[in-house]
């Protein structure tokens, strides 16, 4: 493999690792806070992406209002799903991820059934198609755009989460929900944040990964709904870093892994889950070794 | 254990084999439709008794059954098919050696298809089984995904994403109908013995249970392996019912299709269960024909696909939410109720023993 060969496949992996980690990072914030795996949100991210599709081609909006509409509609439709759905089972584990299970096939089966079930192209700038040739180098400008507009999302959520007033909260909720109702923060307020967080932060994502992978349909959400949750776990779930590095490391990896042993492409889905299973059983917290919180008896 | 020839054994045994009866007339005097609906009752009685054990009695939440109903519904298929047929139908690489000239009759494939997945059964529980929550739930699922997704990646094993077709089909109504009577009196033995005793104590408080001296570990991988067996042999059924095999039936929607039946008719009840697949199966069929675009008085109907997934997704979200008990909570059929109910007295006997029967 030459040089310019290997940067190619670096900066793609560079710019699905960040993908991922976008999307990472609403797992874990939502497992911070609940302590729930919130399933669904891989079916937030297509609600996003498809909903921006069906605006540009039902309505013909231009992509820049049908995004901002589609992303407000997933953060009301994620505060909906917490308030019907979640609140109730919040107390009940298994109960809840089931609940969460269903929410999934239910978003997933409600978008084929109401629109349609078959694949449509993503409408995306016309801009993130370009491709910028340096020497033996092909950059595509979606990468480029991906990797800046996750840097600038994951500085403000840093900020939002260590300087702000409600993230100190967050932080508080998430170490010891008793402790932090005492001190007279309201926890169905938090959650409520975390989910606008969450939902936000998964509409983003999909509209960068679906200009990079421009085909849009119900099921669009699953892959890389479990390849982020994946890397949430990798990095400690609970643990807004670990999110970031577990999610960028998955994307790195498996653009190297298809780069370097091109025969086992097909198997990359096997290694990840088998990434999952290693780390659950012989390292639960993650590379950052996250403590989960400890249950009330 | 010493049997008591009492009544109520004697009503069991009669109304199994009425049961039995009852099947070969139905084998021989319904229609093809109707025999299906039956045989997928049975086999989804086997399932959801299964996914009961582990989760209803023992508190276990497994995600890991799709890929063992894979295990034993590849196992079949492939001991079934003829050498001949193998070579033809494997046409992406040719089958491996063991496989590809081994052939045996239904009945010992699909008991071996049971114990293989028995086996990993035992292989996936006894790392999983010592995590709690959460994580048991999520290194489940993810090993059901791996069983899949090899199935996909190996063609010299399982023909890959093509699966395998033409399997002879063997098994009768009668045939399934009696082992879904087998597996449920197999797991309420289970659950009524003293290892029945730990499960439930395991489900109700780990902590507990371990200081009274249950030794979790073997009693939750004893839970996990009966559980893996029978999901087996349901999948080998599976497979030997619908002719084909491929690694699509095997996705996760197949787990949650167990666990909807048996959040549906009660995660502690075995006649739940029963209640539970009879009516997920006949929901599923009506469905489907919905399903499938049709032709009625010279319109054309389009169809509407997802729209089955949808309903079974709300109804557990609804389950999940207001009904938690299911159809029948913890209760079960017995005799005695139906003795009740029949002399018209109201009042419930305490403690009485729940003797079941499907």
């Amino acid at each position: 493999m030459d040089v310019s060969l290997f940067i190619q496949f670096l900066i793609n992996g560079i710019a699905l690792g960040s993908l991922y980690a976008l999307i990472s990072i609403g797992y874990t914030i939502i497992y911070g806070v609940v302590g729930l795996i919130n399933i669904a949100h891989g079916e937030f991210f297509m609600v996003a992406a498809f909903l921006t599709m069906w605006g540009v081609l039902q309505y013909n909006l231009p992509w820049y209002i049908s995004f901002p509409i589609a992303a407000i509609i997933t953060v009301l439709l994620g505060l909906l799903v917490e308030k019907v759905a979640y609140r109730p089972l919040r107390k009940m584990k298994t109960s809840a991820f089931i609940g969460a299970i269903s929410v999934s096939f239910l978003l997933q089966n409600l978008f084929v059934v109401v629109f349609t079930p078959r694949s449509k192209p993503f409408p995306h700038p016309a801009l993130l198609d370009q491709v910028i040739n340096m020497g033996d180098v092909a950059l595509p400008v979606v990468n480029i755009a991906i990797v800046l507009v996750s840097g600038l999302l994951f500085l403000l959520l840093s900020y939002i989460v260590t300087k702000t007033d409600i993230g100190r909260a967050m932080r508080a909720v998430s170490k010891d929900l008793e402790a932090s109702q005492l001190m007279g923060v309201d926890p169905n307020r938090i959650i409520s944040f975390a989910f606008i967080l969450s939902t936000s932060f998964a509409a983003v994502g999909a509209f960068m990964y679906c200009s990079k992978f421009p085909y849009v349909d119900a099921f669009t959400g699953v892959i890389p709904g479990l390849k982020a949750f994946i890397g949430a776990v990798m990095g400690g779930i609970g643990s807004i870093p670990g999110a970031m590095v577990g999610g960028f490391i998955l994307g790195l990896g498996e653009i190297m892994l298809v780069a370097f042993f091109p025969e086992l492409t097909s198997f990359r889905d096997i290694f990840a889950y088998l990434i999952l299973i290693l780390f659950l059983l012989f390292r639960p917290g993650g590379i950052f070794n996250v403590k989960a919180r400890e249950e009330k008896v | 254990m010493k049997f008591k020839v009492d009544r109520k054994t004697i009503l069991t045994l009669a109304a199994a084999a009425l049961l039995l009866g009852l099947s070969f007339l139905a084998e021989n005097y319904l229609d093809d439709f109707q025999i299906r609906l039956l045989n997928m009752w049975g086999i989804y009685i086997i399932m959801v008794v299964g996914f009961n054990l582990i989760y209803g009695f023992t508190g276990q939440f497994s995600l890991a059954h799709a890929g063992l109903a894979a295990i034993g519904a590849y196992t079949v298929a492939l001991l079934t098919l003829s050498p001949e047929a193998k070579q033809l139908s494997f046409f992406i690489a040719p089958p491996i050696w063991p496989i590809s000239v081994l052939q045996l009759p239904f009945f010992p494939s699909l008991i071996i298809g049971g114990l293989l997945a028995a086996v990993v059964g035992y292989l996936i529980g006894a790392p999983a089984l010592r995590l709690h929550g959460d994580y048991l739930l999520i290194v489940t699922f993810g090993f059901s995904e791996v069983i899949r997704l090899l199935l996909v990646n190996l063609p010299m094993v399982c023909n890959g994403a093509m699966g395998l077709k033409g399997i002879p089909q063997h098994s009768t109504l009668p045939l399934i109908i009696g082992l879904a009577m087998a597996s449920v009196f197999l797991v309420k033995r289970l659950v009524d013995s003293s290892y029945g005793r730990a499960f439930k104590c395991i489900r109700e408080d780990e902590i507990a249970a371990e200081a009274m001296g249950v030794y979790l570990f073997r009693h939750k991988m004893l839970a996990f392996v009966v559980s893996s067996f029978l999901v087996g042999i349901g999948g080998g059924l599976f497979a030997n019912i619908l002719g084909t095999v491929d690694p699509n039936t095997f996705k996760p929607y197949l787990t949650y299709a167990i666990v909807t039946m048996a959040v549906l008719g009660g995660v502690q009840s075995l006649t739940g269960g029963i209640i539970a697949a009879g009516v997920y199966t006949i929901m599923s069929e009506l469905l489907r024909s919905v399903e499938a675009p049709r032709t009625i008085f010279g319109i054309d109907f389009p169809g509407i696909p997802g729209l089955r997934t949808l309903a079974f997704a709300s109804m557990l979200l609804l389950l999940i939410l207001f009904a938690r008990q299911g159809i029948m909570g913890s209760n079960e059929f017995s005799w005695e109720k139906i003795g009740l109910f029949f002399r018209k007295l109201f009042k419930r006997t305490e403690g009485a023993e729940n003797r079941e029967h499907s």
